[in-house]
């Protein structure tokens, strides 16, 4: 029972961690999707935060400034694809492919012009990460059955951004059902001609959501550069945007669902890496790039309503232009 | 040109000349991507003028250069017609990065099988090989969009991980040449490698420095030819357009949209899977991860400069070919630049060219409806 049951913590936690970012860049997605603007842009936000969180924190050697230097560096991005999307009726998976070929080559170039080390930062020190959070009597509660190895395997020695991203999901949720915002931010994704009859701006709920999806992204790209890592790498987001693009729609636009999907995700990278090379009983050994891509064709099969069917936001992608 | 169906409204004049919306609005996009790189430059501390001359220089400045420019144009040609043709039927194709790598398949197997094979006879199996694995990849989120609805722009994101995946099992696990570390094929048969373009024009008797252009670049153009007489000259081109235009007018007129989907992202995938003859049968001569390199992303911003039309995909492929190319020669001359600087210009050039392509619209059409109203 024992090992079996330290290895099913081990996974727990590790599927948090890798869920942690995911889950903060599609809730920020869900903000900017609900609101009726496409959010392909969410890898390059994320890679942007991730750059200059790593850039400010080695800098200044503080963790906290880098967290505010990556929201600010992905809410601008967030703020020019609203500029090109709500402003200008601009095609808005080209802007959003823009941002991510954008920042996929600026923050390598800044990187390499800035610290001359490669495409990347510096490493660094402990004091300029994020930190993990310590609970307290660790010592005394390890004793206890089952409730002692959940609180030392998993819920000790969490990351910070770990309870700021459920906070934010609960706050989202919150505020995206319960607040008289939320239900303008999802009326202006369904019916946008409605809330402008209402006297409402359109243009300032969607620019509003998108301002919110810059601050979840950045902090999803500072977790990725100054918390689960030590530093900025080349192309660290790794798909990450895409992942949790996928995941928002695998939760049908819905902050629960969306949640789920988020772990369910994290779950198969975390099975998938410690199934690498076990023979599984029936089928074998599994090549982990079938687990790996178990992910996109879910997605796939959900979107072409095979398993349940996704609804989306219904003028997503469609600019609002005032009839003249 | 001077009908009223360009201005909406009472009381505005629709006298603005075609060529404000193909050549004056895509230069002045171009213009403001290219100053904000300068600013990039300048941020990095650089000479923007003296980099924009190595640029240029580096592009189109010495023979080897410009076979270097034209073979990146290769790959923007048939990613940028990929993009155009889906774009003609109202779709978003941007799984061009999947559908080149799951052509590589086709080409690969056909490089591997054909051992001692001409390649006069090879190049059309390869040819046809990527087509039909291009089209094939481009068929399914195609057929999902006509018959299911899913939407096509998400099904081919996903499409284009899948490929990745399946393409790195493969290499790792199957077709990798045994007894060696990086998941890469063996090399095909030296007889049944696309001839260099130096190759190529030697027995012509003239001779150009060599480079990794070949004869691909041939049915880059030949495709344009082709593309043009499909989307203005046939039946099913008129259909296409139609249906891009106004799904239900195509309906009422008795042309299926489902059909023509399908179609369009066939012709779509098999061109974005031409990018693989190009590499892995003219350059690479073998099977390898990664080698669609983001060409099938930059093919929508191919596409939307060159405002869907072959002539324009040309001169777009051959600016982000010279941006190609003229940036790597940027890496070498200045310390504090590295070849990601190509990637930020080529961002900016889809942010400004594509997304904001209608930034300077109102101001410049305002001008010349002002000068029309006047003279008139």
């Amino acid at each position: 029972m024992t090992d079996a049951f330290l290895m099913a913590l081990s996974i727990l936690d590790s599927t948090i961690r890798v869920a942690t970012p995911l889950v903060l860049a599609a809730f920020a997605g869900l903000f900017s999707e609900r609101s009726g603007i496409v959010a392909v842009g969410l890898e390059g936000m994320m890679l942007a935060g991730a750059f200059f969180a790593a850039a400010v924190a080695f800098q200044t050697g503080n963790p906290w400034l880098g967290l505010l230097a990556g929201i600010a560096a992905s809410t601008a991005l967030a703020l020019v694809h609203g500029y090109a999307c709500i402003t200008h009726n601009g095609n808005q998976v080209v802007s959003g492919m823009a941002i991510n070929i954008l920042v996929a080559g600026l923050a390598p170039t800044l990187a390499f012009a800035w610290f001359r080390a490669g495409g990347q930062t510096p490493m660094l020190p402990a004091g300029a990460r994020l930190p993990q959070v310590r609970l307290p009597a660790v010592e005394t509660v390890r004793e206890v059955p089952v409730i002692g190895p959940v609180y030392e395997i998993m819920l000790d020695d969490m990351n910070v951004v770990i309870y700021i991203a459920a906070v934010a999901v609960v706050g989202s949720a919150w505020v995206l059902y319960r607040t008289r915002f939320g239900l303008r931010l999802r009326a202006v994704g369904e019916n946008p001609a409605a809330v402008d009859t209402a006297g409402i701006s359109v243009a300032a709920l969607r620019y509003q959501a998108m301002a919110l999806c810059g601050v979840l992204t950045g902090i999803a790209g500072a977790f990725l550069s100054t918390g689960l890592g030590a530093g900025f790498v080349r192309d660290m987001t790794a798909g990450k945007g895409y992942l949790a693009l996928a995941a928002l729609i695998f939760g049908k636009w819905r902050p629960w669902p969306t949640l789920f999907a988020c772990l369910l995700f994290a779950f198969t990278d975390a099975v998938q890496i410690r199934l690498q090379g076990v023979p599984l009983p029936l089928v074998g050994v599994i090549p982990v790039q079938f687990i790996q891509m178990l992910p996109y064709v879910l997605t796939v099969l959900l979107l072409a309503g095979f398993v349940g069917k996704a609804v989306a936001p219904r003028v997503i992608g469609i600019p609002y232009v005032k009839e003249r | 040109m001077a009908t009223v169906t360009d201005g909406k409204g009472l009381g505005m004049p629709a006298e603005v000349p075609g060529w404000v919306g193909y050549l004056l609005l895509p230069l002045l996009n171009l213009a403001a991507a290219f100053l904000l790189s300068g600013v990039v430059i300048l941020l990095i501390g650089e000479n923007p003028l003296a980099a924009l001359e190595v640029l240029l220089y580096g592009a189109f400045g010495y023979p080897e250069a410009v076979g270097f420019t034209l073979y990146y144009a290769t790959n923007f040609i048939f990613t940028g017609l990929a993009v155009a043709v889906a774009f003609h039927g109202g779709l978003f194709n941007i799984g061009g990065e999947g559908q080149a790598t799951m052509a590589g398949l086709g080409v690969g197997l056909v490089g591997l099988g054909l051992t001692g094979w001409p390649w006069w006879a090879a190049a059309p199996v390869a040819i046809l090989a990527a087509a039909l694995f291009g089209a094939a990849w481009g068929f399914i989120p195609g057929w999902l969009q006509a018959k299911r609805g899913s939407h096509i722009v998400i099904t081919t994101i996903m499409f284009n991980f899948i490929a990745a995946s399946i393409m790195t099992w493969l290499l790792v696990d199957v077709l990798i040449k045994p007894g060696q570390q990086a998941p890469e094929s063996r090399e095909f048969d030296a007889s049944v490698w696309l001839p260099a373009m130096d190759r190529a024009l030697g027995w012509f008797g003239i001779a150009i420095p060599s480079s990794p252009l070949n004869l691909s670049f041939l049915w880059a153009l030949v495709c344009c030819a082709l593309f043009h007489g499909y989307v203005w000259h046939t039946r099913w081109g008129y259909e296409l357009r139609t249906v891009g235009l106004n799904e239900r007018a195509a309906v009422y007129a008795g042309i299926s949209p489902a059909r023509n989907i399908i179609i369009a992202m066939l012709i779509s995938g098999a061109l974005a899977g031409f990018v693989a003859v190009n590499e892995i049968l003219g350059v690479q001569h073998r099977l390898l991860l990664n080698f669609t390199g983001g060409y099938g992303f930059v093919g929508i911003a191919v596409a939307l400069m060159g405002r869907n039309h072959p002539v324009g995909i040309l001169l777009a492929a051959l600016l982000f070919g010279g941006l190609y190319q003229g940036g790597s020669e940027l890496s070498f001359e200045f310390p504090t630049i590295n070849r990601e600087m190509v990637v930020v210009i080529q961002g900016l050039v889809i942010l400004f060219a594509g997304a904001l392509e209608n930034l300077f619209r109102p101001q410049v059409e305002g001008l010349f409806r002002r000068r029309g109203r006047v003279e008139a």
